[in-house]
């Protein structure tokens, strides 16, 4: 089962990343573009098939180690099995 | 005196600490590989500066779990003086050890230069050799030096002092413009509520022999040596 784990800063926190993107694309005469944030996709591959079993396990991997919940936040999405 | 670095993968600051421990102190501290369990007591841990873990994920964030972690918030809890510089504090907020978070530096640059800082509060471990405000030149080198925490947190600090330095002019002024990296109150270092735990960004062992271009880092390292002997 492959899983994707988005991570972004949470909104409150400065993103100069985002910012400098966001200039940048508005430089290039992309006019409407208001606000850039830039987060990471991290994409995991579990032995189980099963989500609902491994819904608890990726969670505590993403309040443990994959974000840091005083500055991100994060999305889990289980991928279908092809 | 009893004194540990640990060294993790991407240390690179390890030998420059112990160099200036022995050099002050006399004392000649161990090295401690981060997958150590068990080892003996130290009156004084160090997590040195360098890119743990290259950095992957979050600075930090790999390092805050490798094996050595566990025994060092036990002894942190009884009381071991612990120190994180650099890559260091960033892994001990990781930890929890320390409250909020170093982000990446607000102009997106790595900094690496000599700046000024204020000494906030010289009545801890760390501190007790400088005076009251004093202003003292010490350099930074990193990435992801934006020290950052909630509004909460912040109060807690500012109220049980434990902001220690902050980043200012060479005349002392605490401003936005004296700010290297868009830390929170011009943030550069901190302690836990007990005491025992400190973290900085900014590098006092590169600054502990004139050859090296200053001494200011001196007298943190004696606060240190004077506190546990």
């Amino acid at each position: 089962m492959k899983i994707k784990i988005e991570v972004m800063l949470r909104d409150a926190i400065l993103d100069p990343q985002g910012n400098t993107i966001k200039k940048s694309l508005n430089n290039l005469g992309f006019k409407n573009v208001k606000s850039v944030r830039q987060g990471k996709l991290i994409e995991i591959d579990m032995v189980s098939n099963s989500s609902t079993k491994e819904k608890k396990n990726i969670e505590k991997m993403c309040e443990d180690v994959l974000s840091n919940s005083l500055t991100e936040k994060y999305k889990i999405k289980f991928l279908k099995n092809k | 005196m009893k004194v540990a670095i640990v060294v993790f993968p991407g240390s690179n600051c390890d030998r420059d600490i112990a160099w200036a421990i022995k050099k002050i102190s006399g004392y000649k501290p161990d090295y401690l590989w981060h997958k150590e369990k068990n080892f003996r007591n130290y009156d004084l841990i160090i997590l040195p500066g360098g890119f743990s873990y290259g950095d992957y994920l979050r600075c930090g964030a790999i390092g805050s779990h490798s094996p050595i972690m566990n025994e060092i918030k036990k002894r942190s809890q009884k009381g071991t003086k612990i120190i994180g510089i650099c890559n260091g504090f960033q892994i001990l907020t990781e930890s929890k050890l320390l409250p909020g978070s170093l982000l990446q530096n607000e102009n997106l640059k790595f900094i690496c230069k000599k700046i000024f800082l204020k000494v906030k509060n010289n009545n801890t471990f760390f501190s007790k050799k400088y005076k009251l405000n004093e202003i003292i030149n010490v350099p930074i080198a990193h990435m992801e030096g934006r020290y950052y925490c909630s509004k909460k947190t912040l109060k807690e600090l500012e109220n049980n002092k434990q902001i220690i330095f902050q980043y200012c002019s060479n005349n002392g002024n605490i401003k936005d413009t004296d700010n290297p990296n868009g830390s929170t109150r011009n943030i550069a270092g901190i302690i836990n509520l007990k005491g025992n735990v400190l973290g900085m960004m900014p590098h006092p062992e590169r600054c502990s022999e004139e050859l090296l271009g200053g001494e200011n880092g001196i007298n943190f390292f004696k606060s240190i040596f004077e506190s546990i002997n």
